[in-house]
């Protein structure tokens, strides 16, 4: 279970979250900021709804003839003279990485950003093969030289900490001594960072979409450092989700003008960094080997199933930028390195209900997720068939639970039980009534108001006032 | 114009001031208004919890009771909105799914069929106080009902209309999300409550029945000072407070 992060039952992880006042503040405060930087972004672009009908077209052309672009990529990869290994499962991958690095007798591996390799849990694999992987993104950097701290968050995955905290971290760890002024903390991550960057001896990338007309790779990030990545080190290893592929440089432009915007709200992040294998002899820069390895660990299951549209994720975080769930129990409750609603849909699929059959209840359905979703995902719908699943199809759900449902459907279905019991409710409520509220439920109650006052069933119900009302002939108007 | 009724199972059973409100609201723009009376509950509870099997009778008992009418209207956008989903729920089914698409399109929230069916925005309505409005998710965000809440009470003479921070945030109600989820759903009801009393507003409005439950009791619970109220109550107040 390589995807998962934290504790292992989920009441735990929810309850640690809440009860972090430090996580928290942290995470509000770059929701808010992020959240108006996404809005500001998107008007500038001009009709937003529009550029999402054509991402969600991209997408959706996309996975719908996916075989046939994964095998235009491979072609011109290899056309170049890169290699291209399809790792069907999390081991699959890391044992082909594993053999690359064995091979060149390397050591020291340096990495920009992917979550791909998070979800595949390479760098354990890396270190256990005695290599030393540095993570070359700042806030996996500050993850990782503070013991491995698990990323909260698929775009800043550092989220979860303040700069104080970063500043502590880097003291602790490196014997830091300025203050914890951002640029100041950043200053000192690119001096530590460059001395590895040069002695590195393969260097490996995720992906944010290969195109599949060239053979080549598109990473966007905040640092630039996917550059270096990618053009240091003699070998690079490419790691790519089967599903992040789009067929043309103009669908290219489409996406990632979608990411951007959607993710911080910046026209570009900063940096597109595009690779095309390994170099021609006339280059100077890039690297001298190429590898792609293209990562299914359970995607293909999702194509053609009714969780397609999860493949369409661009990995932009804007779900999760808006999620008020998210907001209050922060990224590690989800105990997935996928975190927020894309999480709570992707993360039962990729590694199945029984670890986290919890996840699709971690939402209101409030649908501001799918609202702001840059290639149209109807995530709340997607967590609603997720419930149906494990309700009807694994028969996941508790007795108690499917007791009740089973009373509500035969209740509702009759409108002359429902009659009965909304006629009985006020006189069953009863014993719990104080002050004209319920205060004290009972039994499936009791979670409602252990937090809030029910309001009382009234005795001359709806209906018995409209009935009332009709055989007097009070007329219309007259109330 | 004949309209049915939609009162939904919170508005029969506990909001009973909202219904009755709204029936004199839609009499007073000429509105013939009938109460089907085998109606019962939308299924969302079921439904959004997964169990759409369950939910199946409770819909078709729905679009047979809807099926003579010209309007359904209700004061609860996330119920109106449930009547949109009876149309995937019977994806296999033609001859329901047929039905449930004609009741999808006959079916409006209150304010939704005042602005558009009525053409109507100013009620006439006197109010006087000083309130801020909650947009509940589903009614804005799935149902689309954005503007027509607000257009309706600016209109209202004495209203004072406070914007609510972060209006869009969810309060946490989600259904079965607030007993399942209890400890999450607090905190996101929390953080609504203590907007809304940044507004320093007297009364809190709003148009579904679950969200005005959920905030209404953590307000009580917490004996704030804020009145919660529905729109169909200030829609139909004349000044006579
Ligand atoms: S689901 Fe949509 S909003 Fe969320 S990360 Fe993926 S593309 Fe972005």
């Amino acid at each position: 279970m390589p995807m998962h992060i934290g504790e292992k039952e989920f009441t735990n992880r929810v309850d640690k979250g809440l009860g972090d006042d430090f996580m928290r503040g942290a995470v509000r405060s770059a929701q808010g900021r992020l959240q108006s930087n996404r809005a500001g972004a998107a008007e500038e672009l001009g009709d937003w709804d529009q550029w999402r009908d054509l991402g969600q077209e991209i997408r959706s052309h996309t996975m719908e003839n996916l075989d046939f672009y994964l095998q235009q990529l491979s072609e011109k990869v290899a056309e170049r003279g890169g290699h291209v290994y399809f790792a069907e499962t999390a081991d699959d991958a890391n044992q082909y990485v594993s053999e690359v690095i064995a091979k060149k007798n390397a050591k020291k591996i340096a990495k920009s950003k992917s979550m791909v390799t998070e979800e595949i849990a390479l760098n354990d694999i890396l270190e256990e093969n005695g290599c030393e992987v540095v993570e070359t993104d700042l806030g996996e950097y500050i993850l990782q030289i503070d013991d491995n701290d698990p990323p909260s968050h698929i775009v800043a995955p550092a989220l979860h900490k303040n700069k104080e905290q970063i500043r502590d971290v880097f003291k602790e760890k490196l014997g830091y001594t300025n203050t914890e002024k951002p640029e100041e903390l950043t200053l000192f991550a690119r001096e530590q960072l460059r001395k590895e960057f040069l002695s590195a001896d393969v260097g490996i990338t995720g992906c944010n979409f290969a195109v599949a007309e060239s053979g080549s790779f598109a990473l966007v990030t905040n640092e630039g450092n996917a550059r270096m990545v990618s053009t240091l080190p003699k070998t690079q290893i490419t790691v790519m989700g089967m599903e992040r592929i789009v067929p043309t440089w103009e669908e290219l432009d489409v996406l990632v003008s979608l990411l951007t915007r959607a993710a911080v709200g910046q026209k570009l992040t900063s940096y597109v960094t595009a690779l095309t294998g390994p170099k021609d002899e006339d280059e100077v820069d890039g690297p001298e080997e190429f590898h792609l390895v293209i990562v299914d660990n359970g995607r293909s299951k999702m194509l053609g199933s009714e969780f397609q549209e999860a493949l369409h994720c661009i990995r932009c975080a804007a779900c999760i930028n808006v999620c008020p769930v998210y907001r209050h129990v922060g990224g590690h409750a989800y105990g997935s390195i996928y975190p927020g609603p894309i999480g709570a849909v992707i993360t039962p699929l990729l590694g199945g209900y029984d670890d986290y059959k919890e996840l699709p209840y971690a939402s209101s359905l409030c649908g501001a997720c799918t609202e702001v979703c840059p290639v149209k995902i109807p995530l709340h719908e997607q967590l609603i068939t997720h419930r149906r699943n494990i309700v009807e199809e694994e028969k996941k759900s508790g007795l108690a639970e499917r007791l009740v449902m089973q009373g509500f459907s035969r209740v509702t279905r009759s409108s002359k039980l429902f009659n009965v019991a909304t006629k009985m409710a006020p006189f069953l409520v009863t014993p719990f009534v104080e002050d004209g509220s319920i205060v004290k439920g009972p039994g499936p109650i009791k979670p409602w108001t252990n937090i809030r006052d029910l309001p009382v069933p009234q005795k001359e119900r709806f209906r018995d006032w409209f009935k009332t009302r009709e055989k007097g002939g009070t007329g219309h108007g007259q109330g | 114009m004949k309209v049915s009724l939609f009162i939904t199972c919170l508005g029969d059973v506990f909001y009973v001031n909202a219904g009755k409100a709204t029936v004199e609201l839609l009499e007073r723009f000429g509105c013939e208004v009938d109460f089907p009376e085998t109606q019962t509950c939308c299924g969302q509870p079921a439904y959004n919890s997964g169990y759409r099997e369950n939910t199946k009778a409770a819909a078709k008992n729905m679009i047979t009771s809807f099926a003579h009418s010209e309007y359904v209207v209700s004061p609860s956008g996330s119920c109106a909105y449930m009547f949109h989903e009876y149309e995937s729920m019977f994806e296999d089914d033609p001859v329901w799914q047929e039905k449930a698409i004609k009741l999808k399109e006959k079916t409006y929230e209150l304010t939704q069929f005042l602005t558009e069916v009525l053409k109507i925005e100013d009620t006439g309505s006197e109010f006087h106080a000083k309130a801020t409005y909650h947009t509940s998710c589903h009614m804005t965000r799935l149902l689309g009902v954005k503007e027509a809440p607000f257009k309706l009470l600016s209109h209202v003479k004495g209203l004072e209309m406070v914007d609510l921070p972060n209006r869009h945030d969810c309060c946490g109600f989600g259904g079965t999300f607030s007993i399942k989820m209890p400890a999450i759903s607090e905190q996101m009801v929390d953080e609504k409550v203590e907007h809304i009393e940044e507004t320093e507003a007297e009364i809190l409005i709003g148009a579904d029945g679950g969200c005005l439950m959920n905030i209404e009791g953590r307000i009580k619970r917490n004996n704030k000072p804020v009145k919660v109220m529905h729109i169909a109550e200030i829609l139909n107040s004349r000044g006579e407070v």
